[in-house]
């Protein structure tokens, strides 16, 4: 481009930014405050009943959270029409719900580490659980959890929990691993798969837990920068054993299907699809635990059909609905009535999703939960989720 | 006054003032891009510029040149960009490699019937769903797929390239090669028969005429198509993520997760700026060839 | 050209595995919508046509397919509208800025489309915007403009304008020129572009990502059906429909480039 060309070109440029420059700050008038103390939509007032459904249902979901087997009879029966957006990750969730998407959809399945984000960041609203009738039969610890219940408001009904699991080929392994070190050993180089999710940083701290007391980390969710360090660490020397970071649970099964990986951190949801395409794999908790999630279909602030929303969180939460779910994606649900439905659908079904567990086998699952820079015990030498998030991107890239 | 009569006065006047009708044709699109498509990269562009509040994901709007002191200061995205920028390289010249020949070949060797088969054949990908397209390599190279399938059958040992960057060239060259062959068809289609005639008649031998009077003619159109192939390749974040290894990270991606799955809006603006000054210094070298002319 | 023969066959050859090559996916889409397993892979055990019905009645398909079609018509209305106004402009008038105009409008193909994604999710939500199928029809218009009128402004150039002066110097009005001149030389580019436009939104999906709401495109179906890994065969299946009932426009085209004598100015550039 010769000079008097780009001087045009440039000065074409100047009048356009100038223009653009007067519109955007004039836009930006938001208020630069974010909330810490009090969820700002506390105050809003819940609806008192459910009236008509609107046609529509528009939720953001986990992969395997709005399947036709029980889809279908909703919309049946209540006339709304659901849309579904399949989110892989907890950030995911919180970003379609912050960026343009809080108009347009009703519910999220999120986990725990995106409640509180989603909470405090005014994206949800409370719920009226006199309208969910089947919630006095959840579990006591999910009546009103921390991650989704704050000053005695609930923003959510539970849904399911689960952990995640170390899937296996069984042609590798006759017997089932016991530890998540297979997961970090140089013999099985090029054969290992972990999801692509800055969370995996607390499965690396929670082997550590074990494996290195010396580092004393007591929760893989808050690390001081000692322990995070350790535990980037021993991600980065993984790499190299890692044939691909899974992005879709539908990767890793065509991963395992193939035989292009032996061993991988997965959802129970990829072993069901895997088994019953009757692939040679299986999953196990190894003995230092495992990370896990307690999903919760949380309110949108401006949820456009809430009539249908009320009506899906109800339906949601009644055995039939919880017990499908749970032997489809392989998780447990809630509602503590689900048990026998599910082992109508799946011989000892109960029992294989922990149904029937007492409570202090929730102890023994980690829930993700959002990494902040204060610890519980007050101290602010924690590292937050934004470190976790470039973290991880010096891990994979 | 009747209609007609004035739809002929305002004919007449706006045939009296070409300026009148020049700002009446591109008023109209003009104002399309300068209120939506500049005005939303210079927001990009100032949302560079802040950072997030890491709890809720909400935008905080302070000014700070943090996200863009990450990036050059982070070895982990000169990596991932240095990454990207090879393989738009590579993708870019061998498509160039295959669109050459075939252009010409399209142009300038077969029948019109065949050419107008070839061109619906070539088009024909285009509809074919992207993702679809994408997702049939890995059906082709996985260990269990179609390719390995075929090899051991004929007794080859099978090649195990699924989930690797040579994938990912295989599969980016597949899916940009029309955008090359396109443009390189139309340069070959505008050199006259009658020059190459001339050449072959002056005494030169085929490959002097297309080296000397055909390759300097066509230039443009593949500096067109190369500007396709790499700003296609700058922006996937799909084929990456569906077909890569464990390092096959690129700008895209970065992007990607950023904005969508770590909810870090002006971090992601800010690499997008990394590969709107890659393209930026590509365009002026391209401008150089003349290739606007034939994009 | 005189090319020895040796040089011919070996075109010829090459230019067949470049068929090949561009072919050989869309025939194993074909083959794996016959896959009875939703785990796919080769060789295929077990073949079915199953896939075809359940496509066939899905509703979200159906209701993805709509959306996509009714985008993809209204993004390419709005760039064959702007785009062919643009291309006259530029053709004609000479003034201060043209170099930046051409400049700008290639901008949405020359910059990859992460960052026209991006910055239009940043502009909507800035302004407030909720996202809908109007926030998918601008990201696409916006670079369809271009489409059309790369394909209007190349054949503008080719066409000498001595035609519309001598409809003017016969009493014409600009009108009139217009419909009875200008548009019958233009009719096959404008359609060209329009055709290619459509194709380009139908099958967009960074764009979209960053810009749609809660309800999907046909791509965006596909890459949740991806994603979940339960459908692959019924996603094979609606692509092989999708590309049966497309194969009717390109017919169409190329009849209607075919039967305008020389062949030389069906060129559709990208």
């Amino acid at each position: 481009m010769n000079s008097s060309r780009f001087r045009r070109w440039a000065s074409g440029s100047a009048v356009a930014l100038v223009l653009s420059l007067v519109v955007v700050p004039a836009a930006l008038g938001g208020s630069a405050t974010a909330a810490t103390s009090a969820p700002p939509t506390q105050g809003v007032k819940p609806l008192q009943s459910v009236g008509k459904g609107e046609g529509t249902l528009n939720l953001i979901a986990w992969e395997g959270y709005a399947q036709p087997q029980w889809v279908k009879p909703f919309t049946a029966s209540t006339g709304c029409k659901v849309n579904v957006k399949y989110a892989g990750s907890s950030s995911e969730m919180v970003s379609l719900m912050a960026n343009g998407g809080g108009h347009q959809y009703d519910l999220v399945s999120a986990s725990g580490d995106a409640d509180l984000r989603l909470i405090y960041g005014g994206n949800v609203k409370p719920v009226n659980m006199k309208l969910i009738p089947s919630s006095s039969q959840f579990r006591p610890f999910l009546k009103s959890p921390s991650f989704n219940t704050i000053n005695g408001v609930h923003y959510g009904v539970s849904y399911e929990f689960g952990p995640n699991v170390l899937l296996y080929s069984t042609k590798t392994f006759k017997t089932a691993p016991t530890s998540w070190s297979v997961l970090y050993n140089k013999a099985y180089k090029g054969k290992i798969t972990v999801p692509d999710n800055p969370i995996q940083i607390a499965d690396a701290a929670l082997y550590l837990s074990k494996e290195k007391p010396s580092l004393g980390i007591t929760d893989p969710y808050e690390l001081t920068q000692t322990q995070f360090t350790a535990a980037v660490n021993l991600l980065k020397a993984q790499h190299p054993l890692i044939k691909k970071y899974w992005d879709l649970a539908s990767q890793e099964i065509s991963l395992f299907q193939n035989g292009e990986v032996v061993a991988g951190a997965a959802w129970p949801y990829q072993t069901n699809t895997l088994q019953a395409a009757s692939a040679k794999v299986a999953d196990t908790i190894p003995s230092e635990g495992a990370t896990g999630w307690a999903d919760t279909w949380l309110l949108a602030t401006n949820a456009p059909h809430p009539n249908c929303a009320y009506k899906w969180m109800a339906y949601a939460s009644t055995p039939k609905v919880q017990a499908e779910e749970a032997i489809y994606f392989g998780e447990t649900p809630a509602n503590t009535q689900a048990c026998s439905i599910m082992n109508t659908l799946q011989k000892g079904g109960c029992a294989a999703y922990h149904a029937n567990a007492p409570e202090s086998y929730f102890s023994t699952i980690k829930f993700w939960k959002t990494p902040l820079s204060t610890c519980d015990n007050g101290k602010s030498n924690c590292v937050d989720f934004t470190q976790w998030q470039q973290a991880w991107t010096q891990i994979i890239g | 006054m009747s209609d007609r009569g004035l739809r002929q006065r305002v004919g007449a006047a706006l045939w009296r003032r070409p300026w009148l009708r020049g700002v009446l044709t591109l008023s109209p699109p003009l104002l399309w891009f300068l209120v939506i498509y500049l005005a939303s990269l210079v927001v990009m562009l100032v949302t560079a510029f802040f950072t997030v509040n890491s709890l809720t994901g909400n935008v905080v709007y302070q000014w700070t040149w943090s996200n863009f002191s990450q990036i050059l200061t982070q070895s982990v995205y000169g990596s991932i960009i240095l990454r990207t920028l090879l393989m738009a390289i590579a993708v870019t010249i061998t498509d160039i490699l295959l669109a050459l020949p075939f252009a010409f070949f399209l142009a300038k060797v077969v029948s019109r019937r065949w050419r107008q088969l070839l061109l619906g054949l070539l088009l024909m990908p285009l509809w074919a769903s992207y993702l679809a397209k994408v997702y049939a390599w890995i059906n082709i190279l996985s260990n269990k797929g179609v390719l390995p399938g075929i090899e051991s059958k004929l007794g080859i040992p099978p090649t195990h390239i699924a989930y690797t960057n040579i994938a990912m060239w295989i599969v980016f060259s597949y899916l940009w090669l029309p955008f090359m062959i396109v443009p390189i068809y139309g340069a070959f289609e505008r050199v006259p028969d009658s020059l190459l005639e001339a050449s072959s008649d002056l005494g030169a031998g085929s490959w002097i005429t297309f080296r000397w009077v055909l390759l300097p003619m066509v230039l443009p159109g593949i500096v067109a198509g190369s500007i396709f192939t790499f700003s296609l390749t700058l922006g996937d974040f799909i084929t990456p993520l569906l077909i890569g290894g464990s390092n096959s990270d690129f700008i895209g991606n970065a992007i990607y997760d950023s904005a969508l799955n770590g909810g870090n809006l002006p971090f992601a603006a800010a690499l997008a700026f990394v590969s709107i000054a890659i393209m930026a210094i590509y365009l002026l070298l391209a401008r150089f060839a003349g290739a606007f002319e034939a994009l | 050209m005189k090319l020895s023969r040796f040089t011919r066959a070996g075109l010829a050859t090459f230019a067949a595995c470049v068929v090949f090559f561009l072919i050989a996916p869309l025939l194993v889409i074909l083959l794996f919508a016959f896959d009875a397993s939703n785990v796919q892979t080769f060789p295929i055990h077990h073949w079915t046509t199953y896939w075809f019905s359940v496509a066939w009645h899905d509703p979200a398909v159906r209701s993805a397919l709509w959306l996509s079609v009714k985008a993809g018509v209204l993004a390419t209305a709005i760039a064959l509208i702007l785009g062919t106004m643009v291309a006259f402009g530029i053709h004609r008038y000479r003034f201060f800025g043209r170099d930046t105009v051409s400049l700008l409008l290639v901008l949405p193909i020359a910059l990859p489309g992460i960052v026209t994604g991006l910055a239009l999710q940043s502009a909507f939500n800035l302004v407030g915007i909720p996202f809908s199928i109007y926030t998918i029809v601008i990201g696409h218009a916006t670079f369809c403009i271009v489409v059309v009128f790369n394909n209007v402004v190349a054949r503008l150039r080719r066409t000498s304008t001595s035609l519309m002066e001598a409809s003017a110097d016969l009493g014409a009005s600009p009108l009139q020129t217009f419909r009875l001149v200008t548009l019958p030389t233009i009719s096959t580019a404008v359609i060209a572009g329009g055709l290619l436009a459509f194709a380009l939104s139908f099958d967009e999906v960074i764009v979209t990502t960053f810009t749609a709401g809660a309800q999907n495109t046909l791509p965006l179906w596909i890459f949740g059906a991806i994603r979940l890994g339960q459908q692959l065969p019924e996603v094979n299946a609606v692509v092989v429909g999708v590309v049966l009932l497309t194969l009717i426009p390109i017919a169409f085209a190329a009849r209607m480039s075919s039967g305008e004598g020389t062949g030389r100015s069906t060129r559709s550039s990208i």
